[in-house]
């Protein structure tokens, strides 16, 4: 009989019932809430006369409309700061384990904070009503994004109406080289299995380039699974997971500890499980990535150049690059390098966290932003990793060299507070999604790692990070 | 929610691969607190010239004329054809809302994303996966002929086409029999609750330290 992958073990190990064409029942440890996708769902609730199940399961923090500037004028949209104080509302009715309010010395992205206060574990299953959820799986965690009438079901029963995804192996071999990030892997990975290529899969990333990488790192990767249109990513947990952990607030206390890491050392995928899908990267082989179109998959190393529809032979696929050069403005067959930019932005869920922000530092340290470069901003994931930064001086790197030093939030990453693209302006940015629009009508995205964008703060333009 | 049995509706043709979700409702319409009023803002960059916000009174404002909502032969469709991997990216839930409260109630492509496809049934819209081949033919026939109307069966599985020619699609069982009675899930689960209890207490003996 083949053996169990990890996504298996973490199914079976919460599945409260199954019926008999699949579908399941799937008991949810941590609920993590937001205030854009939850509002409706505790509506529902009081609608219906329900509580949580289990509030203590919630942890939860407004991040995507609070702005990252000005704090002492409070939230001015008005309709941004009804849903957040809907937000704060809703908590003091219906409870949570963990609540920063805006402003709270804690407060972040939501996808930053949960890990940090170890409510996110190996072996849990986490939801959130926000498809950057799969952030959570570099735990070992069965983590993915949920509909807001799957927020509301999940609070009424603690479960999770689902149907078991095929499993899906991206192993990334050998070593990364110098230079080259988490977030240039995560890239890579889009660009080779295409924004639908993980479709109805979780996917389990493997090899010793995830071995090697960082907790931080393996979350970038981790984010971006549904990005190539995977729902979930998981990676095993392993000697750093725990390390990670040990010591943080709601992680295993004292005698708890020793059985927890026994019983994390068996998630893992056994050595004779099958998967339904296998793809393998060789790290030597990733370059720093930069996306030119306006899907994560239209992307391409530093060195390369922009394509050219006329030598496309399918026809969806030459109608997508002709519909993206137009939006992007670009030309066919420009070198990469000679994008100029007009925006920098470095944050999001997806790069954020302190070892984002150094790498990011290292490069902009003793150098100055371009003078054609309008903004260039820096946005913490968090509150504790902005005080971490300025402990260790990275905001003054950042500040002396011209970028802007925020607070923390999502940003513009989808520009939902006031940090957006103007029309026709072009970003690099260390988010996750270079959709038309995401960042402001008519903006245009560039994804980049950290070191990347601070590389093309510098230069106004892109340039190859290993060459600085 | 809404039940879904048959519809005979006309049908409107959105030729482009990997429609995302900011796409279909922009990140500004999000700050409502509220699950309906988002269907004059579906495919807002698109649809109209200018930017719009939440609570704009969209009867004034500037259409583009090249969107295919907009062309007069589509007004009244009830079901988007569209190509692969429709409803990419976020998992906000306002873009199933935005299409129901436009009117659709069937999307038909060759693929969805994961959390667009289950977001669509907890809203009554049956999106339906058809080949690629049939999907084509779907796009070409609906630009070539005016008032192309389809008649989606859910009991049946299956799209008759004008021509009378008719094709099949998989839904799961509980997905159907949830859609057809219009049923409240919550209300479902909510029957397993001694199984849902029994498995807590066990889950919180294994594993004590996450139930902190």
């Amino acid at each position: 009989m083949a053996g169990k992958t990890l996504y298996d073990k973490l199914w079976d190990s919460h599945l409260v019932h199954q019926d008999a064409d699949g579908t399941s029942l799937l008991y949810i440890d941590r609920h993590l809430v937001h205030e854009v996708t939850s509002p409706q769902a505790f509506e529902g609730l009081r609608l219906a006369g329900r509580k949580p199940w289990r509030n203590s399961s919630i942890v939860a923090n407004p991040d995507h409309n609070t702005p990252t500037k000005n704090w002492e004028k409070g939230i001015e949209d008005p309709v941004s700061r009804l849903q957040v104080e809907t937000l704060d509302k809703n908590i003091k009715e219906f409870g949570s384990l963990v609540y920063f309010p805006f402003k709270d010395k804690n407060q972040g992205i939501i996808h930053v904070i949960g890990p940090e206060h170890g409510t996110t574990l190996p072996g849990m299953t986490v939801v959130c009503g926000d498809s950057h959820t799969s952030t959570h799986g570099a735990f070992g965690a069965l983590a993915h994004g949920i509909g807001t009438s799957e927020v509301e079901h999940v609070m009424a029963t603690q479960t999770l109406v689902a149907k078991k995804s095929k499993n899906m192996l991206v192993k990334v071999n050998g070593q990364l080289g110098v230079g080259i990030t988490a977030k240039d892997v995560a890239l890579a990975i889009i660009g080779k299995i295409g924004t639908a290529g993980g479709t109805g899969h979780a996917i389990e990333f493997a090899g010793d380039v995830i071995s090697s990488l960082s907790m931080e790192g393996r979350m970038t990767i981790c984010n971006m699974a549904i990005e190539g249109g995977a729902r979930a990513g998981i990676m095993a947990p392993d000697i750093k997971t725990a390390e990670y952990l040990k010591g943080r607030q709601y992680a295993p206390k004292a005698d708890q500890w020793e059985q927890a890491v026994a019983y994390w050392s068996t998630l893992h995928t056994d050595a004779n499980a099958i998967f339904d899908a296998v793809v393998e990267l060789n790290g030597a082989d990733i370059q720093p990535q930069v996306t030119w179109g306006t899907s994560p998959e239209q992307v391409l190393p530093i060195g390369a150049t922009v394509p050219d529809p006329a030598k496309e032979t399918d026809p969806t696929k030459r109608t997508s690059i002709e519909n993206a050069l137009k939006y992007m403005g670009l030309t066919a067959n420009m070198p990469i390098k000679d994008i100029k930019l007009d925006k920098i932005f470095i944050g999001s869920c997806t790069n954020s966290r302190i070892e984002d922000l150094r790498a990011a530092a290292v490069v902009a340290k003793g150098k100055k932003v371009a003078s054609t470069i309008d903004v260039a901003m820096v946005v913490p994931g968090s509150g504790i990793v902005k005080r971490q930064a300025e402990e260790e001086g990275l905001d003054k790197i950042f500040i002396e060299a011209g970028f802007e030093w925020r607070e923390p939030g999502c940003s513009m990453c989808l520009a939902m507070n006031a940090d957006r693209l103007s029309a026709g302006e072009r970003c690099a940015s260390t988010s996750n999604r270079n959709f038309e629009g995401r960042q402001g009508p008519g903006g245009r995205t560039h994804l980049v790692s950290p070191a990347m964008a601070a590389a093309a703060a510098i230069a106004g333009h892109f340039v190859d990070v290993r060459n600085v | 929610m809404k039940a879904f049995t048959q519809i005979i509706g006309l049908a409107c043709p959105l030729d482009r691969a990997n429609v995302d979700t900011d796409a279909i409702i922009p990140k500004q319409f999000l700050k409502s607190i509220k699950r309906t009023g988002f269907g004059p803002y579906l495919f807002d960059e698109w649809r109209y010239t200018n930017y719009g916000e939440p609570d704009m009174d969209c009867s004034t404002r500037p259409l583009n004329e090249d969107f295919v909502l907009n062309q007069a032969r589509y007004k009244g469709a009830q079901i988007l054809l569209a190509r692969e991997n429709f409803g990419c990216g976020s998992s906000r839930e306002h873009a199933p809302w935005a299409i129901d409260d436009y009117g659709f109630r069937v999307i038909i492509a060759p693929s969805f994303a994961d959390i667009f496809y289950n977001n669509c049934f907890k809203n009554g819209i049956l999106p339906i996966v058809a080949s690629a081949e049939i999907v084509d033919q779907l796009f070409k026939e609906c630009e070539a002929i005016d008032g192309y109307t389809l008649k989606v069966d859910l009991p049946s599985q299956s799209v008759v086409m004008p021509s009378g020619k008719a094709f099949t699609f998989e839904v799961n069982e509980t997905s159907k029999r949830n859609l057809l009675n219009g049923l409240d899930e919550i209300g479902l689960t909510l029957i397993h609750t001694d199984k849902i209890k029994a498995f807590e207490d066990q889950h919180k003996l294994a594993q004590p330290w996450l139930f902190a």
